[in-house]
């Protein structure tokens, strides 16, 4: 019973799909890609996020042939691919817009691509009627863009940018003109597709939560620059950095001096009046050096009396809470002005809960909790 | 009551300005010449049932026999089209070259076509003939270069009135182009070249058929002003130069003919209904496609 | 990332010289002391200093001058009342009718519009003259106006005028008050239009004009089909100057209202903030 668990990555083997190499792209004075490399392998559902401006655009506007590299080198399947034409690369791109054309039906608007090879008639009629049942586009092939529904049109983007099966796919935005209930429903479908093509998807999106349900894999991007590249689960329990660690979700950064404490241990002075917070690193630290303790809401536990199990507790009285339905966050003000925020699953009704404004409280975490970050 | 007095008021004015002397022409067309003043008969006076007994079609008929006027109806259409298609060519490029310039130089250009709209069209086509004359700037900088050795004779031939048209035209023309142009998503080009096509591909399979209804309404408003066209057939195109608005205007006030200058005017209007309506229907389809 | 092309250069670039080199020919020359309009021969105003003792041209300026501000201001009134009732007159008797009117003129060539006048005029026994020029610009330059103003009236946010009845303004009141300051741009571009082609006709006025009133186009038309004439091309320069400086500043000025636009509504947000 040993299926394989899909991590290409982590084999030295594997021959990279994509392959950046110190690429820096830069319209005039500014500088949108910085010095990147980066390997992206086959069958992955790869995500760039980041921020508006942080050059997830130009990234995938480069794969796609719009924009050539400043400087770097750029591969394809092992070839070198900067400076061929958007025309002569076997990737797609799945506009953010859709960019369907509007003088041609969804049939022709999928049989576009295809009519540009060298397919005869008949294998571009069958190949369009594949991709339609794929995308459960069949009643609706003899209509015009503007006649459909946004997800109706989404898929037909979708259905076109696959029609060649391109060795690669982008996607920019796919999903961002769609209200938040068919967003969640077309993610599921986007990784069917991914998953049954066997495709290599890239897609940009500055939608944390959407990257971490699709992808394999998760750039976050800043500036130009790729801060960390990990799983989801990575991205999230693991952050290298305040940056990745506050983009992705909630969390709370306590600053501090490190001080050794044995193996992989650590505490963290973080005020006077209380004693030092414990926390694990893998990442080590020299006695006196600067920390941040990252620490996600609900991994912080809320109690009226001090828990005696925890290695890290400290008092604070409750300023605000949210009600999320599911969820409740609460914001606790520590001694010296500082907020904490901890979450706890409502599984009691909201009558019963027994923390309310103004109460005295005790918010508490293990040591494994959080991970201590340098900058 | 007031706006009783809001809709009667325009629509007075142009039922008496637009509309009546409209069928003032129709009956005159029907009329007889004579030598009196009014120069046909017979006229009101004669009273309604006398006048609608003298009517006739002696004066279409008249158009059918005298070869004159098949002509100039054919070399007007044959002239507007040719025009209309020149107009074309050159309007394109510079509607396309003004949607893909700079954001900030846009205003500038925008300017810069609407301005000639504002200048007398008169004086336009007059610059011309300056051009065009035997002695004029083109031949003097053509012998200059040495290209010809004898003066070429562009003025006074329809060559001439090609120039003209398109040069007057040229603004209503490229501007509906633009428009439809600027409106174009830059992303569709790009996911046409996404898909394989070059950028020529691109242009003709989604550019042009995209920009088309703006193709089309420059063309009507091209051809439609040129096929009733005077002032540049008189000024440009000579004697040699036929054209039914020439020839309407020399009937009337040379020859006198108010009827049979009334007929080739119904004629005239009845060659433009069509591509008005066309024009009509395309403006319509592109409005609905707005909204 | 839009990028000028060679091409896209090229096209513009022809394309602007054909447009306006015959008219800085036109410019240039009528600095030109020769009376062979084609031979340069030393700069000269003389041409202007004999146009302005033309009392012909002199007198037929001032005929066109009266008749294009007359008959634009009447076509404005009659071209914003006809826009009006065609974008808020609802339903009535007659109105595809009425609409066609408004539209038939501006693709109604010259001669027909001209010669049909000319027969009304004739027919009615009207005495040829500046009254009935300024009929027949009247009637076609109100269409224009009409069509400039409605498509400013269709962008135009009815709420506006519902929440000036609503607050008590009577019918007459709330297009006085709230409609015409807010469509007041189209209908001083209305006028514009409608003057310059009052200006510029040549056709319609052969037809409706009397012996005693001729305007300046017929002037010229004249004085053309003799051929290039250097007085000409002085009274066309100081024609093109006119528009030019008319249109530039025109443009320089909603730029500059745009650009204080702008600016006021991002001082108002950071008031706001």
């Amino acid at each position: 019973m040993s299926q394989k668990i899909f991590a290409p990555w982590d084999d030295p083997n594997e021959k990279p799909l994509i392959r950046f190499e110190n690429v820096t792209k830069k319209f005039g004075d500014f500088t949108a890609i910085d010095d990147l490399t980066l390997n992206i392998y086959e069958k992955e559902f790869f995500a760039l996020l980041g921020p508006s401006g942080c050059g997830k655009t130009t990234m995938m506007r480069m794969l796609a042939g719009f924009e050539n590299p400043t400087s770097g080198k750029m591969e394809l399947a092992g070839k070198n691919i900067a400076g061929t034409p958007p025309n002569k690369r076997a990737v797609n791109m799945m506009f953010q817009s859709y960019a369907l054309f509007p003088h041609l039906s969804v049939w022709e608007n999928i049989a576009f691509g295809l009519k540009r090879g060298s397919m005869d008639k008949r294998a571009i009629a069958a190949r369009v009627e594949e991709m339609l049942k794929l995308t459960r586009l069949t009643k609706f092939a003899g209509r015009k863009p503007h006649q459909i529904s946004g997800g109706q049109r989404q898929r037909v983007a979708l259905a076109r940018s696959l029609a060649k099966a391109p060795k690669l796919l982008l996607l920019d935005e796919p999903l961002g003109a769609l209200d938040k209930k068919l967003r969640q429903d077309t993610q599921f479908e986007l990784m069917d597709i991914q998953e049954s093509t066997g495709t290599t998807f890239v897609i940009v999106t500055h939608d944390q939560e959407e990257a971490m349900t699709v992808a394999s894999r998760v750039a976050v991007m800043d500036e130009g620059r790729i801060i960390q590249v990990a799983t989801p689960d990575g991205i999230y329990e693991a952050p290298n950095s305040v940056y990745v660690a506050d983009f992705i979700g909630d969390v709370n950064i306590i600053e501090g001096t490190a001080k050794p404490a044995g193996d992989g241990v650590y505490f963290l002075d973080w005020t006077e009046n209380e004693p030092p917070f414990l926390a694990t690193s893998d990442v080590p630290f020299s006695d006196g050096q600067k920390a941040h303790l990252a620490i996600r809401p609900e991994k912080i536990s809320i109690t009226t009396e001090k828990p005696d199990d925890a290695k890290n507790t400290v008092q604070g009285t409750v300023l605000d809470i949210a009600y999320l339905g599911n969820l409740s966050t609460y914001y606790v003000q520590l001694a010296d002005g500082r907020i904490i925020k901890a979450q706890t699953a409502n599984t009691r009704r909201l009558s019963r809960r027994s923390i309310t404004w103004e109460d005295k409280v005790w918010v508490s975490w293990n040591a494994t909790a959080g991970v201590l970050l340098e900058q | 009551m007031r706006r009783f007095f809001l809709i009667a008021v325009p629509y007075v004015w142009l039922l008496a300005l637009f509309l009546i002397p409209f069928f003032i022409v129709f009956k005159i067309s029907l009329s007889d010449l004579a030598l009196s003043i009014p120069p046909y008969t017979p006229t009101m006076k004669d009273g309604i049932g006398q006048m609608i007994k003298a009517f006739d079609f002696e004066n279409f008929v008249f158009l059918t026999t005298d070869d004159l006027y098949w002509k100039a109806y054919l070399s007007s259409l044959k002239i507007a089209l040719f025009s209309t298609v020149l107009a074309l060519l050159v309007g394109y490029p510079m509607a396309y070259g003004m949607a893909r310039a700079p954001e900030e130089w846009r205003p500038t250009l925008m300017m810069l076509v609407i301005l000639p709209f504002w200048t007398s069209f008169l004086i336009r086509v007059y610059a011309w003939v300056g051009i065009l004359s035997n002695e004029g700037f083109l031949n003097q900088f053509l012998l200059w270069t040495g290209v010809i050795s004898t003066p070429l004779a562009i003025m006074n031939t329809t060559t001439a009135v090609y120039i003209g048209i398109v040069y007057t035209y040229l603004p209503f023309m490229i501007l509906p182009i633009y428009a439809a142009l600027d409106r174009l998503d830059e992303s569709l080009i790009e996911a046409a070249q996404d898909l394989g096509c070059s950028r020529t591909k691109a242009f003709w399979l989604v550019t042009v058929p995209l920009s088309r209804s703006g193709i089309i309404a420059g063309c009507f408003l091209v051809f439609i002003p040129a096929l009733g066209e005077f002032v540049i057939p008189s000024l440009l195109g000579g004697s040699g130069t036929l054209m039914i608005g020439k020839v309407l205007f020399e009937e009337f006030f040379n020859n006198r003919d108010w009827p049979v200058a009334s007929a080739v005017a119904v004629i005239l209007l009845l060659i433009l209904i069509v591509p008005i309506i066309l024009f009509q229907r395309n403006q319509q389809r592109q409005a609905e496609a707005e909204t | 990332m839009r990028r000028a092309s060679w091409f896209n250069v090229t096209a513009l670039t022809l394309g602007f010289a054909f447009l306006y080199l015959p008219m800085v020919l036109l410019v240039i020359y009528s600095f030109n002391s020769s009376k062979l309009v084609t031979v340069w021969a030393g700069f000269s105003t003389k041409w202007y200093g004999e146009l302005l003792q033309n009392e012909a041209f002199l007198d037929a300026a001032v005929i066109t001058l009266k008749v294009a501000v007359a008959s634009s201001t009447l076509a404005t009134i009659l071209g914003t009342m006809a826009a009006y009732v065609l974008v808020r007159g609802g339903r009535f008797l007659g109105r595809t009718l009425f609409s066609g009117m408004i539209y038939a003129p501006l693709v109604m060539p010259e001669v027909i519009t001209g010669l049909s006048l000319l027969l009304l005029f004739i027919g009615i026994g009207l005495d040829r003259g500046v009254l009935t020029i300024v009929l027949a610009h009247t009637t076609f330059s109100m269409c224009y106006v009409s069509v400039v103003v409605s498509s400013r009236l269709v962008s135009f946010d009815r709420s506006l005028e519902e929440a000036a009845l609503d607050l008590g303004c009577s019918p007459f009141d709330a297009f006085r008050l709230v409609t015409l300051p807010i469509i007041a741009p189209a209908v001083i571009s209305g006028w514009l239009l409608a003057f310059t082609l009052s200006l510029d006709d040549l056709v319609i006025a052969s037809f409706t004009t009397g012996p005693s009133s001729t305007t300046l186009p017929i002037k010229i038309w004249s004085a053309v089909r003799l051929g290039v004439s250097p007085e000409i091309n002085a009274l066309s320069t100081i024609m093109i100057g006119i528009v030019t400086v008319g249109v530039i500043s025109a443009s320089l000025v909603s730029k500059r209202n745009a650009v204080k636009a702008q600016q006021d509504m991002q001082a108002a947000e950071r008031g706001a903030t």
